[in-house]
């Protein structure tokens, strides 16, 4: 199976897309007033956030068309989007400990959105330990799908419980509550540099999950070859 | 093709199954038990407990014994049905599989309801104090229903991989922490004397995640059984 053009090309464009945004990261966004250069995280953690919950959303609907159709593709697409999920999302909480640790002065604080990232994280490593434990195929890509649906389905509720107590966590975008710290204004600068990012991340995201899919249907090939030899 | 029985007969079959099965061996509500109060025992030893004046850490504990102890029943009910051969007999069975769901679930909703009304009395006595009150009967009747319905269908799972022992409480544990946010902080306002309407929120979120987790578990059950 050759490496289709378009996924070449789509490599390429990633790479460039990744360094233009880390240089927008660096040089085009000011550096903030209060918090000064370890607010540039902010960039890279609001986009490894972003692509880890679409990941994890990739992964229950892929779920869903899984147990409807049945059909091979949808469990790859689900696995794919999981494993990029995991990794996104563990980008994301290790940048957000980085942020907090000057600003917050602690590396870890029971906060909703940090706890709900961390049992999500613990989500999906189980369901990567589920499908581990299934040797047959078919069992495992029902399994999978399954509790990619229920995990995600109870992430929200996860989030919902524990945002009854009250967060300390900013809330950058359309929101001003005065309790939480390390919240800033967002200038037109910075605005446009988190908006590249989130893209920037997507376009990566899409890269990953078709390389991802890819390498699926390869270890497939491989299975079912090393099943005729056997024969 | 004989006409399939109804859907309550079929479920309450499975119930009764079940529970004549734990009558006469006593092997799952025995384990869940002797579980149980070991549990308390430990958290007695690790964190000198004195429920008086720390009526938080008491429902943490009762909480954490409650879905350990489920955690042992739900894998040995599926267990039980893999080894012997006996899911296979009850999937072919021909009545609608979702029967078979509820059946188990409520067997295990029982199972956990009779171990937690042991531990309750025995905790009374072990800390001289009554924890016991209508409020709390009734959150641990909507923790344990939410607990038991995602339970047994990840347990039906579970039983099925090569990993079965390890792997139900890290199935479970990470998904029902909905439940049990609610059901610890229920718990606790109870038992720290808040009044019921200061507690309302707790309950209605109880409900509210019961009704998710058991129909999101009906509806997927089908696909966890099919051969």
């Amino acid at each position: 199976m050759k490496k289709p053009t378009t996924l070449k090309i789509l490599d390429v464009v990633t790479l460039v897309a990744l360094l233009g945004a880390t240089a927008m990261v660096f040089f085009y966004a000011p550096i903030e007033r209060v918090m000064g250069a370890v607010q540039k995280v902010f960039y890279f953690h609001v986009a490894a956030g972003w692509v880890g919950m679409l990941s994890f959303l990739f992964a229950a609907i892929a779920g869903i068309l899984y147990l409807v159709k049945k059909t091979k593709i949808w469990d790859l697409v689900g696995v794919a989007a999981v494993e990029i999920g995991i990794i996104f999302i563990f980008i994301n909480i290790v940048t957000g400990s980085i942020w907090a640790r000057p600003i917050w002065n602690t590396w870890w604080t029971w906060d909703p959105r940090l706890t709900t990232a961390t049992i999500m994280e613990l989500v999906y490593i189980a369901y990567l330990m589920l499908r581990q434990g299934i040797d047959d195929p078919e069992r495992r890509s029902r399994f999978g799908a399954v509790y990619a649906i229920v995990g995600f389905l109870s992430v929200p509720l996860t989030f919902f419980s524990i945002r009854i107590f009250r967060t300390i966590h900013p809330v950058v975008i359309a929101g001003s509550d005065p309790s939480a710290v390390g919240t800033f204004d967002m200038t037109p600068t910075m605005f446009q540099t988190m908006m590249v990012s989130i893209v920037v991340f997507s376009i990566l995201f899409i890269d990953l999950v078709w390389h991802r899919i890819r390498l699926g249907k390869l270890a497939n090939q491989v299975e079912e070859l090393k099943f005729n030899i056997q024969d | 093709m004989q006409p399939k029985t109804s859907f309550f007969k079929a479920m309450f079959a499975v119930v009764w199954k079940d529970l004549i099965a734990e009558l006469r061996g006593k092997e799952l509500i025995s384990a869940m038990l002797v579980f149980a109060l070991l549990v308390i025992f430990i958290f007695n030893f690790a964190l000198e407990l004195d429920p008086k004046t720390r009526s938080a850490l008491t429902a943490g504990i009762l909480w954490v014994t409650i879905i350990f102890a489920g955690n042992l029943g739900l894998n040995r009910s599926m267990a039980v049905e893999k080894d012997r051969g006996c899911l296979d007999g009850l999937l072919l069975a021909p009545v609608d599989r979702t029967a078979i769901y509820f059946g188990k679930s409520i067997a295990n909703w029982i199972f956990m309801l009779i171990v937690a009304m042991i531990v309750l009395p025995i905790y009374s006595i072990l800390y001289n104090t009554n924890i016991i009150s209508p409020a709390l009967l009734l959150v641990i009747l909507l923790g344990s229903e939410g607990y038991v319905a995602i339970g047994t269908l990840l347990a039906s799972m579970a039983v099925q991989a090569r990993t079965r022992d390890i792997l139900l409480p890290i199935l479970l544990f990470p998904v029902i922490l909905p439940v049990l946010i609610a059901a610890v902080k229920a718990s606790a306002g109870i038992l720290s004397g808040f009044p019921f309407s200061d507690l309302q929120t707790w309950f209605n979120l109880l409900i509210v995640y019961d009704i998710i987790f058991t129909s999101v578990a009906f509806m997927v059950f089908d696909s966890v059984v099919e051969e």
